[in-house]
């Protein structure tokens, strides 16, 4: 029951409940996305989406980590 | 797609495929406990093209399959009711309820032959709908403020936040006519109870990625000590899945044991702060019935005194209503890991995504909907 | 043919701005409605007699007056001509949608069935149920839209009913369109022709009519608007069988239950298996993206002007370089294969080069979310 999209900020609609809207494109299709559980996302940034929630930032450094030890595990086969 | 379409790459794929065949020297069994992994494994084909040592066995990490028959039964029993929009995620609306339905319903008094699931309920006329977010749900209750709007709440941690969040909008709102039918699992106390029961053959665990987006890592670590287990939190992507398969073989082959992080982009150790938070202020740890499995003590969530008016339990009294499985049906065994879907007698007969007799083969993260739609047979 | 569409409504809007009961009575208002509205957009000699039924001629000449030529003109008199004839109804709600509406659904699905056989759509007949209420702007504009589209086919909408059901007895219109054609000497097209080794081949990105459905309906907007691919397919065919002949030996449109569920049926009518290649099925990349936030397969997905087409792998280059040079083929590609194995059951080869079954759906699609 886990799935989880990422998409890209596109705006930010603070409001005064405290629930911060957003719209949010996956791979240009926009939705509507509470984004209060990601305070310090900025407009631009990827988050992971659920439920019409997002979750977490995705972390654009950390993502190339799967590449790296591909590389890692190419260079032990030369 | 960014964040997508590079964990799908196929020459990759058969690097990690092929690292995985040079490290194994003996047989693996590892366990996955999210639905959506099993979903992608299978339609991906990796359980078919990793090394024959390598055996996958599917956990409980569907929450719709875990939802107690009786929650269910509760479900159709308010959705009948006149007054009520019963909302739901799409998965939950194919649950098949208890073979014979006769309900006293506590307030009205009236017995009442029950639906097969909340889908025929709609086609009786009854007010049931699809929704994407509780939110959705919440801003039905807005619109329609003479009837009652009911969410279904199932689900793991990673749909606990938004919950609450719903909940905790209703109550700013001041909005009466908003509740959930709770059906909240966490997910360690499940991985406990299958390591620690006799006769497990898990050896290694791939932890779900998203549950761990919101609760972080840092639970697991007493788990991986206690049964000196590696446990490698995992994404969802076939790369994502071939990696963390391919640590969990490494650990296993080294003789290690630990929580390792295969989903960096999207998992810390801490876990998000804010959805933690407002998690605490909703809801409290309890005792829940894992369809299949049986009680496992503070392996849920339940709303807190504060917020019971939301509980669509109490506000509609169907806590008397109990449940009747289907004799057939081994959704325990499958969800523990014990068997495979194609193993039971019924799979395919009796049982088919057509004429479900459990969850796990009406959710299409339960086991054996995945093996059935994708040909595993 | 009427170019020229009136852009006030023939109907006088202030005297009638909804459609009422006796609209459906059989008496004036019902004979207003078909004089002045249907009529005149419709506009053809056979529909203008406002007979019972209409008479016609299928004399193997194409419809809109294109002729035949020498071949049409040596059929002896007795001949028998093979007719495709068809009917499908239409309850789509929203009515109006991005790319298209009922209305020219309405045309575009009949006449696409019809040439899935393999037949020149001739002529169509269009059936309305509609709701007291309904407003009759809307109506006129449903009106204007399948009028153009059977202008664009090709066809003519040669005779009609409309009934009028009470308010809450309909959801506003449901249109029925029958339609027959003629089938061209030679010609034989049917799901058990599909033979091993043959291609499978797509005129283009699937799933677009269905999530732009859906996206009206779950509040998605897209930076580059999903249309719906609604479009009439008969010229396509046309160039497909003057390409591959006899070669061509499935065609489909893959309506409701998508891509997946057309390749099923006609690998359990030609007991055969069908192999698919993930990386090589063609998606709009918004189209994607609404398909994983929505939790659909785009493969399950409706389309609304899209064409499979099973034909011999000789033919094959020919038949896809006549489609990829018609405008509704540009983007068309070669997505599978028949094969001898698995019959009856159609596979796919996933992106990262494993290998699953694609089943028939049970029920309606319900998404994935969570």
């Amino acid at each position: 029951m886990c799935l989880g999209v990422p998409g890209k900020i596109l705006t930010l609609e603070p409001n005064p409940v405290g629930m911060t809207m957003g719209k949010v494109s996956f791979g240009g299709a926009a939705k509507e996305v509470c984004l209060a559980y990601v305070p310090e996302a900025q407009v631009g940034d990827y988050v992971l989406v659920h439920a019409g929630f997002a979750l977490n930032t995705l972390d654009e450094a950390e993502a190339m980590e799967v590449f790296e030890l591909l590389k890692e595990m190419g260079e032990i086969d030369q | 797609m960014r964040f997508i379409d590079e964990y799908r790459n196929e020459a990759d794929a058969r690097k990690f495929l092929t690292a995985i065949g040079r490290l194994v020297t003996r047989d693996w069994t590892i366990m996955e406990i999210c639905g959506g992994q099993t979903h992608t494994l299978i339609k991906s084909g990796i359980d078919r093209l990793l090394p024959p040592q390598i055996t996958l066995v599917h956990g409980p990490g569907c929450p719709v399959c875990v939802t107690p028959l009786e929650l269910i039964d509760r479900a159709i029993v308010i959705a009948q009711r006149p007054e009520v929009i019963f909302t739901s995620f799409g998965d939950m609306l194919r649950v098949p309820g208890s073979p014979q339905q006769t309900f006293e319903v506590s307030q009205t008094s009236k017995v009442s032959r029950g639906a097969q699931d909340l889908l025929s309920v709609k086609a009786r006329g009854g007010d049931v709908r699809m929704v994407y977010s509780p939110l959705d749900a919440v801003k039905l209750a807005q619109a329609h403020p003479d009837q009652q709007v009911v969410f279904f709440a199932v689900g793991f941690e990673t749909t606990a936040p938004g919950n609450a969040m719903a909940v905790w909008q209703a109550r700013q709102l001041g909005l009466t006519n908003f509740s959930i039918l709770c059906s909240h699992v966490l997910v360690p106390p499940a991985m406990a109870a299958i390591l620690g029961a006799p006769g497990n053959q898990v050896q290694g665990f791939l932890a779900a990625g998203h549950v761990c987006t919101v609760m972080g890592t840092w639970e697991y670590e007493p788990l991986a000590e206690t049964y000196r287990t590696p446990i490698v939190v995992t994404g969802f992507e076939p790369l994502d899945l071939l990696q963390g398969i391919y640590m969990t073989v490494k650990a296993l082959e080294e003789g290690r044991w630990g929580v390792e992080n295969q989903y960096t982009r999207a998992v810390t150790r801490a876990g998000n702060r804010p959805a933690q938070k407002l998690l605490a202020e909703v809801f409290e740890v309890s005792d829940r019935q894992w369809r299949g499995i049986g009680p496992i003590p503070a392996s849920g969530y339940r709303l807190r005194p504060a917020y019971a008016a939301f509980d669509a339990e109490q506000r509609f009294g169907v806590a008397g209503v109990t449940a009747q499985e289907s004799p057939l049906c081994i959704a325990g065994q499958i969800l523990q890991g014990l068997k495979k879907p194609h193993e039971c007698r019924a799979f395919g007969l009796q049982c088919t995504p057509e004429h479900p007799l459990g969850a796990p083969m009406v959710s299409s993260e339960g086991a054996c909907a995945a093996y059935f739609s994708y040909g595993r047979t | 043919m009427n170019q020229n569409f009136a852009l006030q409504c023939p109907i006088p809007i202030s005297d009638y701005p909804t459609i009422t009961l006796a609209h459906g009575g059989g008496g004036k208002l019902s004979q207003m409605l078909v004089e002045r509205m249907f009529v005149p957009a419709f506009a053809n000699p056979e529909l203008e007699t406002l007979h019972d039924g209409a008479i016609l001629t299928l004399d193997g000449q194409e419809s809109g007056g294109r002729d035949q030529g020498a071949a049409a003109s040596h059929r002896p008199a007795s001949s028998v001509r093979r007719l495709a004839f068809s009917t499908d109804s239409y309850v789509i709600s929203p009515r109006f949608f991005p790319g298209g509406d009922i209305g020219s659904l309405a045309v575009h699905g009949t006449v696409n069935d019809l040439a899935m056989c393999g037949a020149r759509p001739c002529y169509l007949s269009a059936g309305f149920i509609l709701e007291e209420g309904l407003p009759m702007d809307e109506l006129w504009r449903i009106v204007q839209s399948m009028a153009a589209a059977a202008q664009a086919a090709g066809v003519r909408i040669v005779t009609g009913d409309t009934k009028v059901v009470e308010r809450g007895k309909g959801d506003g219109i449901f249109i029925n369109t029958a339609g027959v054609g003629v089938i061209p000497d030679g010609v034989q097209i049917a799901p058990t022709r599909a033979r091993p080794g043959d291609l499978v081949l797509v005129n283009g990105p699937i799933a677009s009519h269905g999530i732009a459905i859906m996206s009206v309906r779950e509040g998605l907007a897209f930076e580059t608007a999903v249309e719906s691919d609604s479009a009439a397919l008969n010229g396509l065919v046309e160039a497909i069988l003057a390409a591959g002949g006899d070669a061509v030996h499935v065609l489909r449109d893959p309506t409701r239950g998508g891509v997946a569920s057309s390749l099923n049926e006609i690998a359990a009518s030609a007991r055969v298996g069908i192999r698919l290649d993930e990386a090589r099925i063609p998606v709009l990349e918004e189209v994607r993206g609404a398909c994983e936030i929505l939790g659909f397969d785009p493969l399950y997905v409706a389309n609304e002007g899209k064409c499979l087409v099973i034909v011999a792998a000789e033919a094959a280059e020919a038949v896809l370089a006549a489609m990829c040079a018609h405008p509704l083929g540009r983007e068309a590609a070669a997505i599978g294969q028949v094969v001898a194995e698995h019959p009856r059951k159609v596979y796919l080869r996933s992106r990262i080069g494993g290998m699953r079954v694609v089943d028939m759906l049970s029920g309606e699609q319900l998404p994935r979310i969570c």
